[in-house]
């Protein structure tokens, strides 16, 4: 059995169509990329596996780790394993990042069955994720994200995920609007979770990010479909040519079947 | 009008009674100003909704129901009884059962030297100058008919006295339980605190309910003094049954350089009326007016304030949060006067408000009015819902939907309660606070549900 299963998945934002039939399989351990123009649809993509409610399902399905993904609520995607780190990480002001942090873990490990954490326990282990992000202690007294740089919100997004453990994350444009130095701590961070067990799709727009997260899979969204699929050399492909020629084609392939 | 006039007839009745009863314990000076308020209080009557001052709270309910002065045959508490509302690390304790001092239940002991605690009644002889001095001195009784009750029914409250330089770092706090009998009745909690020079305290009112839910009625006036650089704080707590009526003046006068912070929380009571009233008397006053009110059901919580700056270079800051469920309906209207010799005035007026479901409503009215021309005055307003981006950030690493609204409702109430800074008042409020969100943050799920299903199908409807 896959991990993630996606079969013909059409899905509406405000009465109009965004995704026009995805189908796209990962299995545990694989990291597969989603690349693809502006607007084609992949933070679309995103939110619906992570269950955001104002994203319509008209059609197909998901199953993850054999359970029906469309069902469940937010909170419970999350509690069976599934993460997106956020292309935008929102600022929630009055609520502490440990104290957040802390909270969502111990959901996620009632969830599981498992006894919850109290700050003794906890610490050291965030301690040692923030280690791995190479990020202030000092930052996690503030507020969710509040006043954090772009760098420091999407690192926070990826310590998050270190702490959290999903068996599947997604990471929507994490690389985006990172330095070189942030985006090779954020990639070793990722790297570092990288496991059997554990599966991930990194959305991205360029090459970049995958010289140090090297997928197994590349895929290219266009225009709400999958229109291409490949190994890490489409990426190359895409870097050096652009998606002109891939739009084209789809769009000949569009007509054709019309 | 026939029936208004027959509640006011019950008023009369009972400021006969009244008269009669108290009439050899009572002083002229007090008895004079008794009738005084009473006078005013007949030829006016309760305001209407024509009043601008009452212009988003209906009345009709209050002068229709019947309320009788509550005398006697008030349950009697031991100090067990009143263990749900202990405040932990308290200087004094001062319970009042339907606006009676009840001594036996007080602890007025642990204060400092040069502190006096005790109940108004027991020490008008004993301190008759300083209380003629000051009591009814400050309050407005001809712009307020609730003011002007209460003079008329003076007779009983906290007298809370800080002489000259001493510091009580602990809270005071004065427990008012309003119990219920058979009938409605009415209390009149009347409270004075003085602060003599350069001394400081903190002093909370803690309005409570005990038994079932017959309506009640609290009309309380405090009058705080706050001489020349004292420092004072006060909170007002409201959290009386959903039958209550509960309408309360806050009267500050504030000397040359004194610092006051008033702290509002208005969480239960069927109609809530709470009216600050800052006078900065003196150059150089500051003055915090902090405000948390938390409506659910069909609750009406109206937040008055009327801010006087009279002298120059003085400060005025009020912050007001709103959150209301259900059908509630808060106010917020903020005054700021600033009199012509009031130069350097600097005041800021801030009311933000969540509603959680679709009949929940707002009334947001600031009003300044400045006869100055060397000032500061800011003012703003916002209304919204929770924020959904918010809400689905905690959802997604797997806090569920009640406790990710129990968060960032906490959020947005701590705004309000991390300007205590006496940390056993905070905690004490914390722990009420918490309380009532519990309950909000249960009921909104299906509460904004049938929001968004409105609002889809009117949308529907504009295409
Ligand atoms: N909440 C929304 N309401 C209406 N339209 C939306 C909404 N969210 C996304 N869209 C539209 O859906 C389309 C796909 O958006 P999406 O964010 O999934 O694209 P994307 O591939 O992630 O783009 P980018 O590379 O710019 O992040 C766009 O046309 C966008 O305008
Ligand atoms: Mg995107």
């Amino acid at each position: 059995m896959s991990l993630l299963e996606i079969r013909n998945l059409h899905v509406q934002v405000g009465g109009h169509e965004i995704l026009k039939g995805i189908d796209l399989t990962i299995d545990a351990g694989e990291v597969h990329s989603i690349m693809g123009p502006n607007g084609s649809g992949k933070s679309t993509l995103a939110q619906v596996l992570s269950r955001r409610e104002s994203y319509e399902v008209t059609e197909g399905e998901i199953l993850f780790d054999g359970k029906d993904l469309l069902a469940m609520k937010p909170e419970e995607a999350a509690c069976e394993g599934v993460f997106m780190a956020f292309q935008y990480p929102v600022e929630i002001p009055g609520i502490g990042n440990a104290y957040f942090l802390r909270s969502a873990l111990n959901a996620i490990r009632k969830y599981r069955g498992l006894d919850e954490l109290d700050a003794v326990d906890f610490i050291p282990l965030f301690r040692e994720r923030l280690k791995l992000l190479e990020m202030d202690e000092k930052l996690m007294n503030r507020s969710v994200n509040e006043g954090f740089s772009g760098g420091e919100k999407k690192r926070n997004e990826i310590l998050q995920m270190a702490v959290l453990e999903p068996k599947l994350a997604i990471l929507d444009e994490t690389d985006s609007g990172l330095d070189i130095d942030a985006l090779r701590i954020v990639a070793h961070g990722v790297n570092a979770l990288r496991a059997p067990s554990r599966a991930m799709i990194v959305v991205t727009h360029y090459q970049r990010l995958l010289d140090y997260i090297v997928p197994d899979f590349v895929h290219v969204l266009v225009d709400g479909r999958i229109v291409r699929s490949g190994g890490p050399e489409l990426a190359l492909e895409l870097e050096s040519k652009g998606y002109g020629w891939i739009e084209d084609e789809a769009r000949q392939v569009a007509s054709a079947s019309a | 009008m026939a029936v208004e006039a027959a509640q006011l007839e019950s008023y009369l009745e009972d400021f006969t009674d009244f008269v009669k009863e108290t009439a050899n314990e009572t002083p002229q000076w007090l008895r004079d100003l008794r009738d005084a308020a009473f006078a005013r209080f007949c030829e006016v009557g309760f305001p209407t909704v024509r009043d601008e001052d009452w212009r988003f709270t209906n009345l009709s309910t209050l002068r229709r129901t019947p309320f009788r002065l509550a005398r006697s045959n008030a349950p009697r508490f031991s100090v067990s009884d009143l263990a749900a509302w202990h405040m932990k690390g308290a200087a004094a304790r001062l319970v009042f059962v339907d606006g009676r001092f009840a001594a036996q239940v007080s602890a007025c002991d642990g204060v400092p030297q040069g502190v006096t605690v005790n109940g108004l009644h027991n020490e008008i002889e004993r301190r008759a100058s300083t209380i003629a001095e000051h009591l009814g001195r400050y309050l407005n009784t001809e712009r307020d008919p609730f003011c002007a009750l209460n003079t008329a029914f003076a007779e009983d409250g906290a007298y809370v006295h800080i002489d000259r330089g001493v510091v009580v770092e602990q809270p005071i706090h004065l427990l008012f339980i309003s119990t219920s009998g058979t009938t409605p009745a009415v209390t009149y909690p009347r409270n004075l605190i003085v602060v003599e020079d350069e001394g400081q305290a903190s002093i909370v009112e803690d309005y409570v309910s005990f038994g079932a839910e017959t309506p009640a009625f609290s009309n309380a006036v405090t009058e705080l003094v706050a001489r020349g650089s004292a420092t004072v704080a006060h909170i007002m707590i409201e959290r009386e049954h959903m039958q209550s009526y509960n309408f309360s003046t806050l009267r500050i006068e504030q000397a040359r350089s004194a610092n006051v912070a008033s702290h509002s929380l208005l969480l239960g009571g069927a109609l809530v009326r709470n009216n600050v009233h800052p006078v900065l008397a003196g150059e150089g006053g500051e003055c915090l007016i902090n405000g948390l009110f938390i409506g659910s059901r069909h609750q009406h919580l109206d937040n008055y304030m009327l801010v006087e700056h009279v002298r120059p270079h003085c400060a005025s800051r009020q912050f007001y949060n709103g959150v209301l469920d259900e059908q509630a309906h808060g106010v917020f209207h903020g005054r700021i006067i600033v009199h012509k010799d009031a130069q350097k005035t600097d005041a800021k007026q801030t009311n933000r408000n969540l509603l959680l479901a679709d009949d929940a409503q707002i009334d947001t009215k600031p009003q300044l009015e400045i006869y100055a021309d060397d000032v500061k005055c800011t003012h703003g307003a916002t209304i919204g819902q929770i924020e959904e981006n918010a809400l689905f950030y905690l959802r997604s690493r797997g806090i569920s939907e009640a406790e990710a609204r129990r968060l960032l409702l906490e959020a947005f109430t701590g705004e309000c309660l991390d300007r205590i800074k006496e940390e056993p008042v905070r905690d004490y409020v914390h722990a009420v606070v918490e309380q009532r969100l519990l309950t909000l943050a249960i009921a909104a799920p299906v509460a904004l549900k049938s929001v968004r299903e409105e609002r889809e199908s009117s949308w529907e409807e504009v295409e």
